[in-house]
């Protein structure tokens, strides 16, 4: 029941690699170490990768929702990718795949 | 009404232990034979109960922690979570939660306020009381008719 997070830093994209569960105990150091990549002026695109994600709730959508805000900011893209069908429907379900960059995980996909 | 089984929990009020809580609803919901995505359904809005309960204790003096209980019944789970702070006032929370809607911008959007929404969402019923601390209360019904479905496939075909 832990986060684990690892940084690629690439010249034109930082991917940020999540496996585990986002929760109120783990939210605050995805925070911690996602918001300061947003701030970044080198860099273009953010790029969160869900693969090995196996549980989200609202306080991730909190922490996405800020780095958003913060990449806006910055000139910097933000995106999600490798959604599995769960966590995109709680992103459905709260409006924000609207506004946020949001793929789901490509065919064959198992949750 | 009808007979029910009771599962009592109680934790500290603190976020590491949100986790704990989820993995045992998990062996309960799996027990009692709901589908995987209503497991998922009801851990995601057990955890957001908690974690509104952790989030408002931390704003208390004493912190005297977190009930948690489970209420089984033979087509639904009862789940009931106290923390016993101060009451806060619903109408200004249910003003601030809901889901972003698609002409504000995103300097409006909110960071949080998202928990009792999807709490609403994910479950069939949910009441809160609001007296004497924090009690919200809320019901997911087992989808009998799927799983009778499915046992009258496995009995007919092959």
């Amino acid at each position: 029941m832990d986060l684990s997070i690892e940084v690629v830093e690439n010249d034109e994209k930082n991917s940020i690699k999540l496996s585990g569960e986002i929760d109120a105990y783990t939210a605050p150091k995805l925070k911690e170490t996602l918001l300061p990549l947003t701030k970044l002026e080198k860099v273009n695109t953010i790029e969160v990768d869900f693969t090995n994600v196996n549980y989200m709730d609202s306080t991730g959508l909190g922490v996405f929702v800020s780095a958003l805000k913060s990449s806006n900011e910055h000139g910097n893209e933000f995106k999600l990718v490798n959604l599995n069908d769960r966590i995109y429907r709680i992103f459905k379900i709260t409006g924000l795949i609207d506004i946020m960059d949001i793929q789901r995980v490509t065919k064959g996909g198992e949750v | 009404m009808g007979n029910f089984e009771l599962i009592e929990m109680k934790v500290p009020a603190k976020a590491e232990y949100v986790g704990v809580v989820r993995l045992s609803l998990s062996g309960i919901a799996n027990r009692m034979g709901f589908s995987y995505e209503d497991i998922e359904d009801l851990k995601i809005a057990l955890s957001e109960a908690i974690t509104n309960a952790v989030t408002h204790a931390y704003e208390e003096e004493e912190n005297s922690g977190i009930a948690i209980a489970f209420g089984i019944y033979e087509d639904r789970l009862e789940i009931m979570v106290a923390d016993h702070g101060g009451s806060f006032d619903l109408d200004e929370i249910k003003n601030n939660t809901g889901p972003y809607k698609e002409n504000d911008s995103i300097e409006t959007v909110r960071e949080g306020g998202f928990g009792l929404f999807l709490i609403n969402a994910l479950m069939d019923e949910v009441q809160i009381n609001n007296n004497d601390g924090v009690i919200v209360l809320m019901t997911k019904y087992l989808n009998e008719t799927e799983v009778d479905l499915d046992a009258d496939e496995i009995s007919t075909t092959k």
